[in-house]
């Protein structure tokens, strides 16, 4: 038993987050997080020669990392800091093409840039909810309709996308520029865009990729959870140090033992988060990857909402500005919540394993 | 990272299982699996099987009879023995007077005393609440004043659990009623037998007799009964709150809960189908199981630190309150899940015929004994004070 990171992992964690301490400072951050491209290509560039999304990828596929421990790493690193850059869409994009035997090598040195498209208006949980439809065409396949939400769509030159092949989830490839992308930013930082496709032609990777897509997104709801702490460890303490310097009715605020029990059950919920996260990377890539990433994101999307919530609620009015940093941390927390599943969602998933 | 037990854990873990599997007798570990109050003779047979193995007083070390333990070696034998269903180790001697003789007591002390509560010769109790005197406990008002070579104590102690059984008390008195609360306390080892002492049960809200209030006129005791220095009972009450703080959690209990809510809910049916299937009933189900789950991973991380520091930390005060709110959330589904079955009073119930095991009848009465873990052992708000002074702080 051993709680401790490896050697590789601390030096990884603490180069980037020196990297991010001092060229992604919070007015950094919000000067590019929301507004066109909604990240900054050139920190992109960096964070690629720093090995970040080498880190994300096995030995095999010719990365150095891959693990659910080198996952949680890099994301609760990012999430500390706050950064808006599409390391997700490559997580995910990366899982994909390893899965279907694809070259990641220009994804991770940054000659490319891929996007996931798999989410629909009417499905943004559950795989089997997708409905779009290939349709095969000389030789070759061709896609309509529309994907919702696809993370750093702006900024990609490629775009995995998910599609029905003779009712079979398949995984198809295109070039950004065949197809129509709407940006925008998001409320809580970061862009993304819809995909429209009108008879737009598209390569066929993987026919049957049921279960590439669900690892990939397991990947990526792991990250979201490492993310989560990352964030929450930052409320908590910018909370924590706004409790010993607030002074009201001629006392820190902290001297008030409503707000020190408050505090006390987000520390705890903080460290359970932690603990379920670590649980849950332990088991990824084992046979119940599934089962723990669920655990997992159901108690964040809990405790980030309760941190965010009451963060806010103990700074008070400070906290409802833009310009006070932890309102976008308070965002973000918030919003991971619906990404990759939310807590019930979650949950639901849990409780089909209770039938039979 | 790397959440597996080591290969000599592993190994120390199986000897725990193979004893566990060949000595717990079969009349004990379904006593346990009853749910209800154990009687001495089974406790006192249990701890007399540990004995024998060297097993009993688990923290102790070699040097006192103990078999030196780690943290991590604590915890899978805490573990098993939960696994097993085999009873808790009844604490007040083994796990609370033993360490505080051997860090404070004379050596004449520590020859007489520790081998008798080794092989049950003395049932020791605790006599550290009073009336007035709960989380606030340095405001206790029972005293001990010098007569000869004597201290007559007066006053009243309470919530002494199993103090039924016991032969000895050890008390917190006010020796020096001038002195700032905390600095005029001892520590005072009482014989139940002397005169002037009275015992009376208090029934538990469930119908149970576990605690006792104890009464105290003139009773006469002999100085040497003093352990360290009189008027430094504070610090020797403030050890054994922060020395035994594994297995605070309680996560080997929870997990019995769990398994016995999910037995009890795929036996019993709803609209014809399992209640476990109840859509809102494995919602509530569900959100403790992911609970209970990060508490294992919670625990161990704390184990770890304690083992590389030689000591829990302040942080195991997150244990014991998430730990047992998470178990009282089990026993309410545990009663939950049999609806107005629960109500019968009694061992031998209806449902109890209905079901079979693990509904005993006793779900309701579990549930109900139960809030008094989040009260007694320092109550989940002294312990979220404690967090505020030591991890935040504040």
């Amino acid at each position: 038993m051993d709680f401790t990171p490896t050697e590789t992992r601390q030096m990884l964690a603490d180069s980037l987050r020196r990297y991010l301490a001092e060229q992604y400072p919070a007015d950094h951050r919000n000067a590019v997080a929301y507004d066109a491209p909604y990240h900054d290509p050139a920190n992109w560039a960096e964070l690629v020669e720093l090995g970040v999304l080498h880190a994300l990828v096995p030995e095999e596929a010719g990365g150095f990392g891959g693990t659910g421990f080198d996952v949680t790493t890099v994301f609760e690193t990012l999430g500390a800091a706050l950064c808006p850059e599409p390391v997700l869409p490559a997580l995910i994009a990366a899982n994909l093409l390893a899965s279907a035997r694809q070259d990641v090598t220009p994804l991770m040195e940054g000659s490319r840039t891929y996007a996931a498209a798999w989410m629909e208006p009417e499905a943004p949980y559950a795989l089997q909810d997708i409905t779009m439809t290939a349709s095969a065409k000389d030789g070759g396949y061709r896609l309509s309709g529309r994907k919702s939400l696809v993370y750093g769509g702006a900024a990609a030159s490629h775009i995995l996308v998910a599609a029905r092949l003779n009712g079979t989830l398949a995984l198809f490839e295109m070039q950004a520029s065949d197809a129509t992308l709407e940006a925008y930013g998001m409320i809580d930082g970061g862009g993304a865009a819809e995909l429209l496709m009108d008879n737009t032609e598209a390569r066929l990777l993987l026919a049957d990729a049921t279960t590439a897509w669900e690892r990939a997104l397991e990947a990526a709801t792991l990250a979201l959870c490492a993310e989560a702490v990352g964030a929450m460890q930052w409320a908590y303490d910018t909370t924590l140090d706004y409790l010993k310097q607030r002074k009201q009715f001629g006392v820190p605020i902290g001297t008030f033992q409503v707000l020190q029990h408050r505090t006390v059950d987000l520390l705890m919920e903080i460290e359970q988060a932690r603990s379920i996260t670590i649980k849950a990377a332990s088991e990824f890539g084992g046979p119940e990857t599934a089962r723990y990433t669920s655990m997992a994101k159901h108690l964040i999307g809990r405790a980030a909402r309760q941190v965010a919530e009451e963060a806010i609620q103990m700074h008070g009015g400070i906290a409802m500005t833009w310009e006070y940093p932890l309102s976008h941390y308070a965002k973000r927390l918030t919003m991971l919540d619906a990404q990759l599943g939310d807590t019930d969602e979650h949950l639901g998933r849990l409780i089909a394993g209770y039938a039979g | 990272m790397d959440l597996s037990y080591s290969p000599e854990e592993q190994a120390f873990q199986a000897e725990v299982r193979g004893f566990l599997a060949t000595h717990l007798p079969e009349h004990i570990s379904s006593a346990v699996r009853a749910g209800g109050e154990l009687s001495k003779e089974i406790m006192e047979e249990w701890h007399a099987l540990l004995n024998a193995k060297g097993w009993l007083a688990t923290t102790w070390p070699t040097a006192f009879g103990g078999p030196g333990w780690s943290p991590v070696e604590r915890h899978i034998f805490e573990e098993e023995c939960c696994r097993a269903y085999a009873p808790r180790i009844v604490p007040f001697g083994v796990s609370m007077l033993g360490p505080v003789l051997q860090k404070f007591g004379s050596k004449t002390q520590q020859d007489h005393y520790l081998p008798r509560i080794l092989d049950g010769t003395d049932w020791w109790c605790q006599g550290y609440s009073e009336p007035g005197a709960g989380s606030d406990l340095a405001s206790l008002k029972t005293r001990a004043v010098r007569d000869g070579d004597h201290y007559v104590i007066n006053g009243q102690k309470t919530w002494t659990t199993l103090g039924q059984h016991a032969d000895w008390i050890f008390c917190l008195c006010r020796t020096d009623p001038e002195a700032k609360p905390q600095a005029g306390i001892s520590f005072i080892l009482v014989d139940l037998n002397t005169p002037g002492i009275e015992m009376r049960p208090i029934k538990l809200i469930e119908g149970g007799h576990e605690v006792n209030e104890v009464f105290f006129t003139d009773v006469r005791v002999p100085l040497s009964n003093l352990v360290g220095e009189e008027n430094k009972g504070w610090t020797i009450a403030k050890y054994l709150l922060t020395h035994e703080r594994t297995g605070i959690a309680g996560v080997g209990f929870s997990i019995q809960a769990l398994e016995e809510v999910k037995a009890l809910a795929r036996k019993l049916r709803r609209g014809g189908r399992p209640l476990i299937e109840d859509p809102l009933f494995a919602a509530r189900l569900a959100r403790v199981e992911v609970d209970l789950e990060a508490m294992k991973i919670t625990n161990l991380r704390m184990l770890f630190q304690a083992q590389k520091q030689g000591a829990p930390g302040p942080e195991t005060s997150i244990l014991k309150i998430k730990g047992t709110l998470i178990n009282q959330e089990l026993r309410d589904l545990a009663r939950r899940a049999l609806g107005p079955l629960a109500a019968p009073m009694g061992v031998a119930t209806e449902s109890n015929l209905l079901f079979g095991p693990p509904d005993t009848g006793n779900n309701a009465a579990r549930y109900f004994n139960n809030r008094k873990t989040s009260i007694f052992g320092g109550s989940n708000e002294i312990q979220r004070n404690i967090l505020t002074k030591t991890m935040l702080e504040l």
